[in-house]
């Protein structure tokens, strides 16, 4: 019987192989036309439904996420229906191609792009002229925008406080996650302080500018002040004090700024942290209590040493992340007071200002100073033997 | 050495509880103000919540009854002042009795205060209808006169987050668990030039990016919409998901994967069928980590959807409400919780995933 069914199905009829025929083209043909049909239809929907707000909402996210897995299912059929040397060496690009294609559009490619729109005026680089050409027209100004990016006043002042936000969040930061992590260590209530102080982490940047304008609020000295800090100060005999926009203390409001993001990165850095200390095994710091070492000696002589390569990562990450603050400056003073920042800097010359050869030029700047890091992480990369 | 056994665990605790309460009251003052009345916000502090000591009047009278002469020193139950002293109040040298005169010179009256312990406990959810269904809301101001203030709807934000967040928070780690299959199980060209883009590309700033991107929208009309903001997002966030998918679908065992190949198993059924369940923790873990992310950016909204209010999200309805309500607390207070909400909830749902993808993909550009 086995064998009757193996020779029968060597010779399959012409109509059957007709249909099979058939239904590989339904397949790679009419499927993908039916999905691309389905998606562009959801397109449209989208982009013109009067349909009330949450079927909207609905739609999208079906849409959206089931979009993405149609195609997937498409191509892979297609390449799957290929003959077999094909599929091998196709199948690989379907996984990873469109990662890269997006990769590439909207981090690879806009940085050379971004280079070259800050070597241009503030329109960019005139419309309808060849690549070559635009660096022959008017609109080319070299590395102008660099330069006033190192002059102008404005500039500069948010490279300096760029540079109080990154020497002081970062340090505050770490030096506050540290203490309590090693607090947290030696407690019983480990785990709901952790909790605690790790909680800003889930809070946005905009909420919490609103938190801490709340904080800051300010009243005239004759009516109840109802920001806390200030009612402290007042109860304590002194004036109501602005805080942030205390401009008559610039650059030090700056800090009032940082106190924020302290807020919310110091559960960051503790939680790194945290995890780094129980991986010091308890022998080495049993053996150093024995051998006399009081709890101060332990910390600085072993605990820090065996968890440097944390502080370093986390001070690192804390760094690049204080160098592109944007949005507590944005929402709490808008820059005023003496508080711009680059990334601050980069928005308003992009979009208020409509200057995109100067806030490119800015945004470059914020590029090269992640350098440093990009080349320490293929470095490590490269030293894994993953590859 | 007797005397440190309790010492040391009290300062660990002593500190850390200071520490704690530090890092909670911020949050917690803005949860009880959001309950408060406007008239309550704007006149004390959220802290008279607590039990404490405020001068209540204990009798009034008629200076004329008392004939008391305005324009000399008057002397009232032991107190003894000027028409302008006692206008701001004069208090007993015990400090248990306040005299203060209340009104204009002629037609005022005096009220004699003794402070007793109280709380403000008048909360209301008129500021939640307020934000969350854009009702206009009476408010009863303490001089008898309404005030009617409009609502500030930011339920269609809610959606709009939800709608931008899910999304993309999905979209980048299907792409990225492809990719990172691919990466970690198949052999292609260009497979190590291609991880090395992934890996240059972690730190990169998306600032680089947005004036670039926001022209391409333009010319393809995408500016405003959804799929802007998934792709961008897609497009910010899939470096990261990428390295962090690779490194844990690598250290999946390898016999599993043979041992399907065998039973002739394709490269995508080992992918959906196998690798995706077994990789549950490290989806988890990024996927929680890119929710937060999504649902607490404000610069990619802002740069790509726009001004259009029906598509804003809930950071840039709140920036929005700070800018042009900045004294407004009832709305600011109500409105910054609703946007901390969901986070909250994942937060404490999933913090372990959370902590997990925190600590694998700190480094985001």
């Amino acid at each position: 019987m086995e064998q009757t069914g193996a020779v029968e199905k060597k010779k399959p009829g012409k109509v059957a192989e007709a249909v099979g025929w058939l239904g590989r083209l339904f397949v790679a043909v009419i499927i993908p036309v039916i999905a691309f049909v389905v998606i562009y239809q959801g397109f449209i929907f989208l982009r013109d439904t009067q349909a009330p707000r949450w079927v909207t909402a609905l739609v999208a996210i079906v849409w959206g996420v089931g979009g993405v897995a149609l195609l997937y299912w498409v191509f892979n059929g297609i390449v799957e229906r290929l003959p077999d040397a094909w599929t091998q060496r196709l199948q690989p690009f379907v996984f990873v191609g469109p990662a890269m294609a997006i990769l590439i559009w909207y981090l690879a490619l806009p940085a050379v792009r971004t280079f070259y729109l800050s070597l241009f005026g503030r329109d960019g680089p005139p419309q309808g002229v060849g690549f070559f050409e635009s660096f022959t027209t008017d609109a080319f100004v070299g590395l102008q925008n660099y330069v006033a990016m190192f002059t102008e006043r404005l500039l500069q002042e948010s490279l300096r406080n760029n540079v109080m936000w990154i020497v002081f969040g970062s340090t505050f930061s770490v030096l506050l996650g540290l203490l309590v992590a090693t607090l947290a260590d030696r407690s019983r209530f480990e785990r709901v302080a952790k909790s605690l102080v790790f909680l800003p982490m889930a809070i946005s940047f905009v909420g919490a500018s609103v938190i801490w304008n709340f904080m800051y609020e300010i009243r005239p000295a004759d009516q109840p002040q109802i920001g806390l800090l200030n009612a402290i100060v007042v109860a304590l005999g002194g004036q109501p004090f602005a805080w942030d926009k205390a401009v008559e203390i610039a650059p030090w409001n700056n800090l009032f700024l940082i106190l924020i993001v302290l807020w919310l990165q110091a559960g960051f850095a503790m939680v790194l942290f945290s995890a780094a200390l129980k991986g010091i095994p308890e022998e080495i710091q049993e053996a150093a209590r024995v051998d006399g070492a009081n709890e101060i000696q332990v910390f600085f002589k072993i605990m820090i040493p065996h968890i440097m390569g944390t502080i370093i990562t986390t001070w690192t990450t804390i760094v690049i992340f204080t160098l592109k603050i944007f949005d507590i400056v944005w929402v709490m003073t808008g820059g005023q007071y003496g508080t711009h920042v680059i990334a601050t800097q980069f928005y308003r010359q992009s979009f208020t200002a409509r200057n995109s050869g100067y806030g490119s030029a800015i945004a470059i700047i914020l590029l090269i100073a992640v350098v440093p890091v990009m080349i320490y992480n293929l470095k490590q990369f490269r030293e894994q033997e993953a590859f | 050495m007797k005397r440190r056994n309790w010492v040391g665990p009290l300062l660990v605790n002593g500190i850390l509880l200071l520490v704690v309460i530090i890092w909670t009251i911020p949050t917690f003052g803005l949860l009880v103000s959001s309950f408060r009345t406007r008239f309550d916000i704007q006149t004390s502090g959220w802290w008279n919540v607590f039990p404490h000591r405020e001068w209540q009047t204990v009798a009034t009278s008629d200076p004329k009854a008392l004939g008391l002469d305005p324009d000399g020193v008057m002397t009232i139950e032991g107190v003894q002042g000027t028409f302008e002293q006692l206008r701001t109040g004069i208090e007993s040298p015990d400090g248990s009795t306040r005299v203060i005169w209340v009104g204009n010179k002629r037609l005022g009256t005096i009220e004699v205060q003794k402070q007793v312990w109280t709380v403000t406990w008048d909360f209301t959810l008129d500021n939640y209808k307020q934000v969350l269904f854009g009702s206009g809301v009476v408010a009863n101001n303490p001089d008898g006169t309404t005030e009617l203030l409009p609502g500030q709807d930011m339920s269609q934000a809610f959606l709009n987050s939800l709608a931008v967040s899910i999304p993309s928070t999905v979209i980048p780690i299907l792409i990225a668990a492809f990719a990172a299959y691919a990466f970690a199980w198949m052999k292609f060209p260009g497979r190590k030039t291609m991880f090395i883009l992934v890996v240059g590309l972690l730190v990169v700033p998306l600032q680089i990016a947005l004036v670039p991107i926001l022209r391409d929208y333009m010319a393809l009309k995408l500016n405003g919409t959804f799929l802007a903001v998934w792709l961008a997002h897609t497009g910010f966030g899939l470096a990261l998901a990428t390295y962090l998918l690779f490194n844990y679908i690598r250290t999946l065992p390898r016999e599993t994967l043979e041992s399907a190949f065998i039973d002739g198993a394709s490269h995508f059924t080992i992918f959906v069928k196998l690798i995706m369940p077994l990789s549950v923790p490290a989806l988890a873990s990024f996927a929680i980590f890119q929710f937060l992310w999504v649902w607490n950016d404000y610069l990619v909204a802002l740069t790509f959807l726009g001004v259009d209010p029906s598509y804003k999200v809930l950071t840039q309805r709140l920036a929005d409400l700070t800018g042009t309500f900045g004294n407004q607390w009832q709305l600011l207070t109500a409105g910054a919780f609703v946007t901390m909400l969901l986070p909250m909830i994942v937060f404490f749902a999933l913090q372990r995933y959370f902590v997990r993808g925190l600590m694998a993909g700190s480094v985001k550009g």
